[in-house]
């Protein structure tokens, strides 16, 4: 089965980011939790995400464009990234989860990726 | 009400559940009959109770309407499975006035239920989730968060393997003879992994008693009551006792990760570890020698820089010696390579890591934080990292990862 692993950030752990005196220990706790999947030989594909204040967002209301800085919804946790991973059911994946570094103070929400669509006849 | 009685009455709760479930579930060899039937009748007190009020005997009351709700169902299936269950039940049924007291105390049937729930014929994940439900009536959702599984994932494999017990017709008598050893070590083994997911739930700033772990010992302690004569019972308890009894000093002042090496041992509950002592000598008196005494020992063996300021290296390696003869696991395998290595010998440690299967180490943190420790201890340094960054890749705790990257990557302390 393959899987999202949605990696859902508070502000605090965006800004410990940008601290020099935080930085290395933010990062490293990542790589090293992001190396230990690929080791492990299940990941797909993944990708970090710049902070939401990187982000635009844009709709059409009522035949209207409307474009936005940053994130539509104001929420505490935002997407910081995400991998997909391939294992065998859901206790391998909520596993997987719960050892992310973004688990401490914000989510990690697991979602199985939808299959292709059958072939049309 | 006082914080004391609150917590009287939630054991006194406790207690009373898993003994009227087993009584309940013993005589009508349905888990979960006896479960709703339960559920019912403590509904029928919360309605009755306040307009009537509390009946003489609550105890008595409860089962009687209990029972009635059993052979309710049982009447209107028109069959049960052992018609000798419902002559007993019709004749309680006979003289069931609910506020009559109850002539005879409730038979404690708990092991009998534990030996049910831990049943070789059910899936051996769910045997201990299985007995907190029904041996403490812990809520299931509280259980999943534990066991990190979706609550709907955990509920639907309790009714699944309370369906088996019902319908393979699992024997609620307690196994004998040849088959008990096995049978009651497969109830110890759910009463440590309960332990156990306790043990790593347990963060620095959490003062309250994790309730795995409480559980769990209370489990064990219960287990030692009603098998007196089980070594291993006893070897349970001491074990779970002696790691109990540093929980004061597993994280320091300031909430950082301290191991076990460098824990401060006036920190330690001496009292408990003489009692898990007590109760590892009881033991070996009887002469079963088993895993759970031998992970005991070695952990009494750790508890002895409390008395003496060292720890017997060369006398843990034997222990892990015994251990591998008789339950070769992953952990025993990787506690006797950091044993070796701290007996004298970091490059045997190593290989006796080398000789662990690979497929295994893929998730196994304890495997990578031996391998960073005995590589620094033979002065490969880089390699030492490479091995510390895997372990902090697999590490669930955050205090623990922080201790980690602190202790191997001096450059990204965590924040």
């Amino acid at each position: 089965m393959q899987y999202m692993l949605i990696y859902k950030e508070t502000a605090e752990d965006f800004a410990l980011r940008e601290d020099p005196a935080t930085a290395d220990a933010y990062w490293g706790a990542w790589s090293a939790y992001i190396g230990s999947i690929a080791q492990a030989g299940i990941m797909l594909s993944g990708n970090g995400l710049q902070p939401p204040h990187a982000g635009t967002t844009v709709r059409l209301r009522d035949g209207k464009r409307q474009v936005q800085d940053g994130p539509f919804a104001d929420s505490k946790e935002h997407l910081g990234g995400y991998v997909i991973i391939e294992v065998p059911a859901l206790d391998d994946a909520l596993e997987w989860a719960a050892r992310s570094p973004a688990c401490a103070r914000g989510s990690t929400e697991i979602r199985p990726v939808l299959p292709p669509p059958p072939a049309r006849a | 009400m006082t914080d004391d009685v609150a917590i009287a009455a939630a054991a006194a709760a406790r207690e009373a559940y898993g003994r009227r479930l087993s009584w309940l579930a013993w005589q009508w060899r349905d888990l979960e009959a006896a479960e709703d039937a339960l559920a019912t009748a403590l509904l029928a007190a919360l309605e009755h109770w306040p307009k009537t009020g509390i009946p003489a005997s609550p105890e008595a009351w409860l089962m009687t309407v209990a029972k009635r709700a059993l052979l309710q169902v049982a009447r209107h299936r028109r069959l049960t499975r052992d018609p000798a269950v419902t002559a007993m039940l019709d004749d309680e049924f006979a003289h069931d006035d609910p506020d009559a007291p109850l002539l005879q105390p409730i038979p404690d049937h708990r092991l009998q239920l534990m030996f049910v729930c831990a049943h070789p014929a059910l899936d051996a994940r769910v045997h201990a989730a299985l007995m907190l439900q029904t041996v403490l009536g812990l809520d299931a959702r509280q259980i999943a968060s534990a066991f990190l599984l979706p609550p709907a994932t955990l509920a639907q494999r309790l009714v699944r393997a309370k369906k088996r017990i019902r319908d393979a017709g699992l024997r609620f008598e307690p196994p004998e003879g040849p088959e008990l050893p096995a049978r009651l070590q497969a109830v110890l083994e759910a009463i440590y992994a309960a332990f156990s997911l306790g043990w790593d739930a347990v963060a620095p700033d959490d003062h309250t008693p994790s309730d795995l772990i409480d559980e769990a010992l209370y489990l064990a302690k219960l287990v030692v009551a009603l098998q007196p004569d089980s070594a291993e019972a006893m070897g349970l308890l001491a074990l779970m006792l002696l790691c109990e009894s540093r929980r004061g000093a597993r994280f320091d002042r300031d909430g950082a990760f301290v191991p076990l090496h460098a824990q401060d041992c006036a920190r330690w509950d001496r009292a408990m570890i003489v009692d898990a002592n007590q109760w590892l000598w009881r033991a070996s008196a009887l002469r079963q020698p088993g895993p759970f005494q031998l992970e005991a020992a070695i952990q009494a063996a750790h508890a002895q820089r409390a008395f003496t300021g060292t720890v017997p290296w060369a006398g843990i390696v034997t222990l892990y010696r015994h251990l591998l003869r008789i339950a070769p696991t992953i952990g025993a395998q990787v506690g006797h390579a950091v044993a070796t290595g701290e007996a004298g010998d970091p490059v045997q440690g190593l290989a006796l890591l080398d000789r662990i299967d690979t497929a295994s180490i893929d998730r196994y943190q304890p495997y990578w934080v031996a391998r960073a420790h005995l590589l620094a201890l033979t002065g490969e340094a880089g390699a030492s990292r490479v091995a510390a960054t895997r372990a902090i890749g697999l590490t669930l705790q955050p205090a623990v990862r922080a201790y980690l990257q602190g202790h191997y990557h001096a450059a990204d302390r965590a924040p």
